[in-house]
This record gives structure tokens, C-alpha cells and sequence, in this order.
């Protein structure tokens, strides 16, 4: 018991913000409990030894997603809370049965696959030179196919953001919201 | 590592950094004042030197005021998120030869994840004080902390290709030997470590919000951005956190491109690893005071050009560059090491004088004042 003491903290520390970042009333407080449950994940990740993906979810989901949801809330006015409305959303049942679905999509593979019998290892390892061994010549064409889809998903993230003029006068300032989806790709 | 010496790195880096914090104050006020033709702050101890203990003493005692509409517990949070991460930045940084608190297979890694909070921390410092300038200064931040971000983490990748390590004991090491029997190998003096540590330093004084970059607390714009709210203690606490951020980055520096605590000729090295260390790092934040000394403001829109149209190009040649470098190496004939670095340095000069050319777009118009003649 004693000895899980820092993986049940750690659990229960993102269990409880993720449940704050669902009932809280006001959007930013939510979008920073998002963040502090996406940092206790992380912390779980490297309590397993795994540093690589740990300090990659804290620099990814901490760094650029949890800013990501605080910006766009900012630029679209989501922040003024409305007194008195239930937090209840209408969309509950929709949302419990897509949830649901995933669910399941997730808990079958992971039932059915073998290295779950498999016995833990005495001292699981995962040096980020292999890793990136790994990535540069057994998974290099999924890696690229990723950096490729993200440019796409750049792209078009600069085409719905442009104003359509007929002559442009001034050049076009970067836009925030694209500019963060490059950090990714990069 | 057992607790004892675990402990003592904590309490090190807290008394060293600490101090150094205090120190940092003083000079860089004395500094300026020198470089601006007065005298700085001089009426605290002899020449001044006392100024520090005055200014803790000061803000230490100063009523703490929270807005009756701020957020209160956000508001109160705020300076804790951005100091406390700040700290775990110097673990991974070698100080000396073998003085390094955690070694990190990824450590390049942790000290870029660990800085992620502080943009969290000003978010939440300029949302909670309810306070338009605060939100400006925020939202300012965060645009400008992001787009160097990446220019940032783009310049460090070259020196990991050619170390073919993130951990920064690794990066080190890889710069310790002597080239012609007596000048150190720094990542410093080859082409593309030159460019490079260009790129780095802009970056990192952009990410430390440090002036010609400081439009987040920009005093005659936005009054002080996102501390407008704070006082006393909170706004200590949040200059603490960002010279200690300055101080995490500049370390960076002096590991990435500067050999870290190796000496620079052969002949010096008998001179203890801890103070060669702290010899390039006193000279960096020198360079940093200098700066702010020297260069005027940008403007935002300034700022976000220069970082993505011409900052993230140029670090993306010289990562070409490097590879250009790494895969020349093995060349044999009279003269090779010339014709690489004509090579990797025409890689790296030729967009620059390029993009620089282009960007600013032919002579600027003679300005007219309309009210001012």
C-alpha cells in the first residue's frame, strides 16, 4: 500500500482534476484543471520509468494544448460566466454514449492483447536514444506521415483563418492558432 | 544519489541561484546606470552594493493588495506556478566537472517541458487580476513566449545532432577535447555553433522577456502588463522566477555552445570546472544587460515577424548547415576544414543577407510628421 502511495497520489490528483475540469462552472478554471490533470498523467508516466513520453506530454499537452484551449477561449468571449445556469450541458446523453463507444473501442484491443500476460520486466527501461533509433528507421514513414498531415492540418488552419480581400493592401500578420500547430510539427 | 547529497544540490543551487538573483539586481542597475552615463543606485552601503537587502526589506513589508474583482485564488497562485518549476531547470544543468543533479537521459528535453508552466503562470497572473492591461500584457506574453519558443528548441537541435545526445552531461562531454592540441572545441567555433548561439540568445532573451523583447510589461504601453495587479511579496516572487529563468537559459547557453565547464585553451584548465562555469555565465548575463542597455523596444507586430519569418527559417539552414558540417567530416585533402567552413558558413550567410534584405523591403520612406514640424 505504502509503496503505491505516489502512483494513488498522482492518480487521484488527475482523476480529481479532470472531474473539476468537467463540472467547474467557469471556462478558464476548467482549461487549468485540463492542464493539471494533463501534468499528474504525466507524472504517472514517469513514475513507469517512461522520461521520454513523460516530459513529452508535459511539453505537448502542458505547453501547447492547455494554451491552445486558454487562447481560444479568450478570442471567443468564453470566459463571462452566466450566474445561475445549471453546468448540466444539454448534449449530457450524446456526450455519455460517444464516451461510451470509445470506451469500449479502447477496452477490447487492450483485453485481447498478449502483453498484458506478460510479466513486468525487473526494471523497465525505455533510453531516449533507442527511442529515437527506433523512430528514425523502423517507424520513419509513419513519423513522416504524421509530420505530413500536420502540415496539411497547418494549412488549413491558415486558409479558414485568412480574410478573403480582393487587393491586398497590408500583409497578413501571423495568426496565433495555426502558429501553434507549427510548433508541433516542428 | 543518496538524501545527503541530494540535499546538498537543493540547498546549493537555492543559496547560489538565490544570490545570484540579488547580485544580478544590483549589477545590472549599476550597469545600466554606467552604460546610460549616471550612477545607478548608490546611497545603500558603500557605492550601493547594500541595494538588494533594501529592495527585499521593501518589498517584503509592502502591503500585499489583491483586486476586490480578481480571482483570488488564481491571483494567489499565479507567482507560485511561475517560481516553483523555474528551480527544477538547474537540476539538469553540469555545473562542473561531475557536479550535475540529476542526469537526465533527456535532459535537453526536461529543462524545455519544465519551462512550459511559466506561460500557464502568466496566463493565469494577467486573467485573474481582471484588469484589461493585465489581459493585454498576458495575452502578449504568450504570443511572444510561443513564436520564440520555437526558434529556441530549433537552435538546441543542432547541437544534439552533433552530440547525438538530449542529455546535457552527454553535450558536455562531447565538447571536451582540444583542437590543434590547445583551443577547446566548443560548439561555439564552428559555423553553424556560431550561427546558432546568434539564434539561441535571441530567443532565450525573448522567452525571458527581457528587453528589446519586454512588450509583455512594456512601462509606457500596458503600464506593467500582467504584475499590474501584483505587489510586495507576489511581485518579488515574480521577478525572482524570471531572473531565475534568465539565469536557467543562459546556463543552457553556456552548456549548449559554450563548452560548459570546460576551459577554453588547454593550458588554463588547471583552473577549477566550477568557475569557468561561472565565469561564462557571468559573462553572458552581461551580454544580456548590455542588450537592454542598448536596444529599443519592438512592436508586436515587429516581434512576431521577426520571429517566425525570419528567425525559424535561419534555424532550419543551420540545422542544413550542421548536417553539412557532420557529413564533411571525413574529408582528408590539403585545406578541407577551410573549404567546410566557407561551405556551411555560405550555408547559413547567404539566406540570411537574403531574408534580411527582403523582409525589411528596399529603403524605408522618409518618415513625415503631420503635427510634429
Amino acid at each position: 500500500m505504502l509503496s503505491n502511495l505516489p502512483f494513488l497520489s498522482c492518480a487521484v490528483l488527475t482523476l480529481l482534476a479532470a472531474i473539476a475540469a468537467m463540472t467547474l462552472r467557469n471556462l478558464v478554471h476548467c482549461a487549468l484543471c485540463a492542464a493539471a490533470s494533463f501534468a499528474g498523467l504525466a507524472a504517472i508516466y514517469l513514475q513507469l520509468n517512461a522520461e521520454f513520453v513523460g516530459f513529452a506530454q508535459i511539453l505537448v499537452y502542458v505547453g501547447a494544448v492547455a494554451i491552445l484551449i486558454v487562447f481560444t477561449i479568450l478570442l471567443t468571449h468564453g470566459s463571462d460566466v452566466k450566474a445561475g445556469e445549471p453546468v448540466r450541458s444539454s448534449s449530457l446523453w450524446t456526450g455519455l454514449g460517444v464516451a461510451a463507444v470509445v470506451l469500449s473501442a479502447l477496452v477490447a484491443p487492450i483485453t485481447r492483447s498478449a502483453s498484458l500476460w506478460l510479466l513486468p520486466s525487473a526494471n523497465p527501461q525505455a533510453p531516449v536514444a533507442a527511442i529515437g533509433r527506433v523512430l528514425m528507421t523502423q517507424y520513419v514513414l509513419p513519423l513522416e506521415t504524421i509530420g505530413l498531415l500536420l502540415t496539411a492540418a497547418l494549412l488549413g488552419g491558415v486558409v479558414i483563418a485568412m480574410r478573403e480581400k480582393p487587393a491586398r493592401k497590408t500583409p497578413t500578420k501571423p495568426s496565433r492558432a495555426p502558429s501553434r500547430e507549427l510548433s508541433h510539427a516542428a | 544519489m543518496s538524501p545527503l547529497v541530494a540535499v546538498l544540490y537543493i540547498v546549493g543551487i537555492m543559496a547560489v541561484f538565490g544570490s545570484a538573483f540579488a547580485l544580478t539586481t544590483i549589477a545590472e542597475r549599476k550597469t545600466l546606470g554606467r552604460m546610460q552615463n549616471r550612477f545607478g543606485p548608490n546611497r545603500v552601503g558603500p557605492f550601493g552594493i547594500l541595494q538588494p537587502m533594501a529592495d527585499a526589506v521593501k518589498m517584503l513589508t509592502k502591503e500585499d493588495i489583491v483586486p476586490s474583482s480578481a480571482d483570488k485564488l488564481l491571483h494567489f497562485i499565479a507567482p507560485l506556478v511561475l517560481t516553483t518549476p523555474v528551480w527544477l531547470n538547474f537540476a539538469v544543468l553540469p555545473f562542473g566537472d561531475h557536479v550535475v543533479a540529476a542526469r537526465f537521459d533527456a535532459g535537453l528535453l526536461f529543462f524545455f517541458a519544465i519551462s512550459a508552466a511559466s506561460e500557464l503562470a502568466v496566463f493565469m497572473a494577467g486573467w485573474s487580476s481582471q484588469n484589461k492591461y493585465s489581459l493585454l500584457g498576458a495575452m502578449r506574453a504568450i504570443a511572444q513566449m510561443i513564436s520564440y519558443e520555437v526558434p529556441l528548441v530549433l537552435s538546441t537541435v543542432t547541437v544534439v545532432m552533433m552530440a547525438g545526445s538530449l542529455s546535457l552531461t552527454d553535450i558536455v562531454d562531447a565538447q571536451s577535447s582540444y583542437a590543434f592540441g590547445w583551443l577547446a572545441r566548443w560548439n561555439l567555433f564552428t559555423p553553424w555553433g556560431l550561427a546558432g548561439f546568434g539564434l539561441f540568445l535571441i530567443a532565450a532573451t525573448a522567452e525571458s522577456n527581457r528587453s528589446p523583447f519586454d512588450l509583455p510589461e512594456g512601462e509606457s504601453e500596458i503600464i506593467a502588463g500582467y504584475l499590474t495587479e501584483y505587489s510586495g511579496f507576489k511581485y518579488a516572487l515574480f521577478f525572482l522566477g524570471e531572473y531565475l529563468g534568465l539565469f536557467a537559459v543562459t546556463g543552457l547557453g553556456v552548456t549548449l555552445f559554450l563548452g560548459g565547464w570546460h576551459a577554453p585553451v588547454k593550458a588554463l584548465a588547471w583552473a577549477p570546472s566550477i568557475f569557468w562555469f561561472a565565469a561564462k555565465f557571468a559573462a553572458l548575463i552581461f551580454v544580456f544587460i548590455w542588450a537592454r542597455a542598448t536596444l529599443p523596444r519592438l512592436r508586436l507586430d515587429q516581434l512576431l515577424a521577426f520571429a517566425w519569418r525570419f528567425l525559424v527559417p535561419l534555424t532550419l539552414i543551420n540545422i542544413a548547415a550542421a548536417a553539412a558540417w557532420h557529413y564533411s567530416a571525413w574529408w582528408g585533402f590539403q585545406g578541407a576544414m577551410a573549404t567546410r567552413w566557407v561551405l556551411c558558413a555560405a550555408i547559413i550567410g547567404f539566406p540570411y543577407v537574403w531574408l534580411g534584405r527582403s523582409l525589411r523591403g528596399g529603403s524605408p520612406a522618409l518618415r513625415k510628421y503631420t503635427y510634429a514640424e
